[in-house]
């Protein structure tokens, strides 16, 4: 700051006929450390981020790691249509979107329901034990909150024995195709309930209590001030949040997927992050396997830029 | 979080009247609703404690909630899990790696953060840019795979903490933050002659240790969680977190244990699914014991991340 005010006026008309890379040798002599200070940060998103990107070329090479990128030749989008009319697109992309719209519809309106309703409470000390109690399944790990669900869901575990009263057979209920999906949509809703509505009782706290105050006067209820104050006060929140889980509606962690499922149920619970890995970092296809991968990613950017494009246009608010 | 809350719910509660029966019909139903979500939330874990104390055969015949421990009660099966020579191991990697992960990390993202967020620097829209890009755009695990081979750190100690060093959303946090410190103070430091490494030690990490404790627990989570990175780039399983060994004992044991008749199990197999129990509260205790005491950090950097949106 002081730098650029010291060095004064005069220079800055001369600054926009000089060269960017001028420029920037400017910058850099009069704050060499800065530079030092971003040099980390910057080799880990070239290397980790920058490079795998340039790395995606394989893609639509036949890669062979003995052979190098440079060395792997080129086929063009051979992989992409090996992909495309090969068995498993389909099966993919249905259990994929499948899963990804059963989290969306009961996974993002169940926790605004909870933070509607907990802050409908009258008692704060209840309100606490129960955020507590609630967030606390999030700091499971994955591994454990699989093994969890596997336990809970052989055929003697109390889950299934539970749910025998609704006609479910006595078995595995993770080695069934038609349950995977259920039940790997409830395992998720179960750890991140809680923690998901914390940034709701957030958008909560900003909402201006004269409003509630105005409310009362005329004569709102409990549930009419709800519905007319509490939730238009936290509508932006969640269309901005509702627009990233539009944008993320085709990809979808494998971890869990991977630590839950099994050959038996691949027809309901493969998805495209599973198969990538399973494609390319099992069965070595590596080529095949970032030419999926790449496919994915190209979707997520178009639903994700056409989502925010769309909500711009009807609510006004938007990622940027 | 919850101060301006308690305030504001108190100022509109106290205008309420309250005296209808309607009312407190809807207070009752509130409050089982919430108590139900409480158990539903707490017992898988709490069945886990009283399993883990519990006689190993009659645990897994065992088809109903329990509420104490199946007698005989026994320590039996935590002798058998320290027993396992993959948890201690597993416990010494993951801490190595999330103390040592964190602290780097957590510098490189602070570094990258406060440069990012200095008017004076001249590439900073740039940087950011390439910045916010990989959050949304990247070139997938396989390529990703053969740049840790090809920097040579597969199989390495390294291969668990460089890969996923910085997360873009938790230095955007962090920038955030950064940029609502006052310039003034940076602008007193430089006319003292300081240079903007002294300016980042004694100017700006001495205002942000709220953030930096949430930044630093959320990569000490995450390092904690994770096993992928593992997977795909540790063979040798010296090197291996404690959520490797995990998986191992609980998930991939259950393929074979899955199919076999309860009539022909041996003590062997029972005992195996007794020190899953154990396995799954000594692995989730710690943190669990720790949680409550930082609840409040986390929640705070959900909402510093939430005003930026």
């Amino acid at each position: 700051m002081s730098q650029t005010k010291t060095s004064g006026l005069d220079v800055r008309q001369g600054y926009k006929e000089k060269n960017w890379f001028v420029r920037l040798g400017d910058n850099i002599k009069s704050h060499p450390w800065l530079y030092l200070m971003f040099l980390p940060v910057l080799a880990y998103y070239i290397i980790f981020h920058y490079w795998p990107m340039y790395g995606i070329i394989i893609a639509f090479k036949d890669f062979k790691p003995m052979k190098g990128i440079f060395g792997s030749e080129w086929v063009g989008l051979a992989k992409f249509t090996e992909f495309l009319n090969g068995p498993y697109l389909w099966r993919l992309v249905r259990n994929t979107l499948g899963i990804n719209l059963g989290m969306l519809v009961f996974g993002f309106p169940l926790p605004i329901l909870f933070a509607l309703i907990l802050n409908e409470c009258r008692s704060v000390k209840f309100r606490k034990v129960v955020q507590t109690v609630t967030y606390m399944p999030h700091f499971v790990s994955s591994v454990v909150v699989c093994a969890l669900m596997i336990i809970f869901c052989r055929s003697t575990g109390i889950i299934t024995n539970l749910l025998t009263v609704f006609g479910v057979p006595k078995t595995n209920l993770l080695a069934v195709p038609r349950y995977f999906k259920t039940l790997y949509i409830c395992m998720n809703i179960w750890q991140e309930l809680g923690w998901d509505s914390i940034i709701f009782f957030a958008a909560l706290t900003s909402i201006d209590a004269s409003l509630y105050e105005a409310a009362t006067v005329d004569g709102a209820g409990r549930w009419q001030q709800m519905w007319h104050v509490t939730l238009p006060g936290i509508a932006p929140t969640i269309i901005i949040l509702l627009i990233l889980r539009i944008g993320n509606l085709m990809s979808l962690g494998w971890d869990r997927i991977f630590l839950l499922y099994s050959e038996i149920v691949y027809e309901t619970a493969d998805v495209i992050s599973t198969y990538v890995y399973r494609m390319g970092l099992q069965r070595m296809q590596y080529s095949y396997a970032a030419a999926v991968g790449l496919m994915n990613s190209a979707i997520n950017i178009i639903l994700l830029l056409s989502t925010n494009a769309l909500s711009r246009k009807i609510t006004e608010s938007s990622l940027w | 979080m919850s101060k301006v809350n308690i305030a504001s719910g108190g100022i509109r509660r106290e205008n309420r009247i309250r005296t209808s029966t309607g009312d407190k019909i809807t207070s009752t139903v509130i409050y089982v609703i919430m108590s139900l979500l409480m158990l539903v939330s707490f017992y898988p874990l709490y069945y886990c404690v009283v399993a883990s104390f519990s006689d190993a055969k009659a645990i897994l015949a065992n088809t109903k909630p329990l509420v104490a421990p199946i007698q005989p009660f026994t320590f039996h099966g935590y002798q058998l899990a320290v027993k396992n020579a993959g948890i201690p191991l597993g416990f010494r990697n993951t801490v190595s790696y999330v103390v040592l992960g964190t602290l780097m990390s957590l510098s490189v993202t602070m570094l990258g953060a406060f440069c990012v967020s200095r008017k004076y620097f001249f590439i900073r829209n740039i940087a950011m840019k390439l910045i916010l890009v990989t959050m949304f755009f990247s070139g997938g695990i396989i390529p990703l795979f053969f740049v840790v081979r090809w920097t040579g750190i597969y199989d390495t100690w390294w291969a668990f903490t460089l890969p996923y060093l910085v997360s873009s959303y938790n230095l955007i946090i962090m920038r955030t933050f950064f940029l609502g410190i006052p310039d003034s103070l940076e602008e007193a430091a430089l006319l003292d002659g300081a240079n903007e490494l002294q300016i980042f030690f004694h100017v700006i990490i001495p205002l942000s240790t709220a953030v930096i404790a949430v930044i630093a627990m959320y990569y000490g989570v995450g390092l904690w969680n994770s096993w992928y990175q593992s997977m795909m780039f540790q063979r040798k399983k010296t090197l291996w977190p404690l959520q490797m060994f995990l998986r191992e004992v609980l998930i991939q044991q259950n393929e074979t244990s899955q199919s076999t008749d309860m009539s022909q199990m041996s003590a062997e197999a029972f005992d195996r699914e007794l020190v899953k129990y154990c396995i799954i509260i000594i692995s989730t205790v710690p943190i669990l014991v720790i949680y409550p005491f930082l609840q409040r950090y986390f929640v705070k950097g959900v909402m510093i991340g939430a005003i930026k949106g």
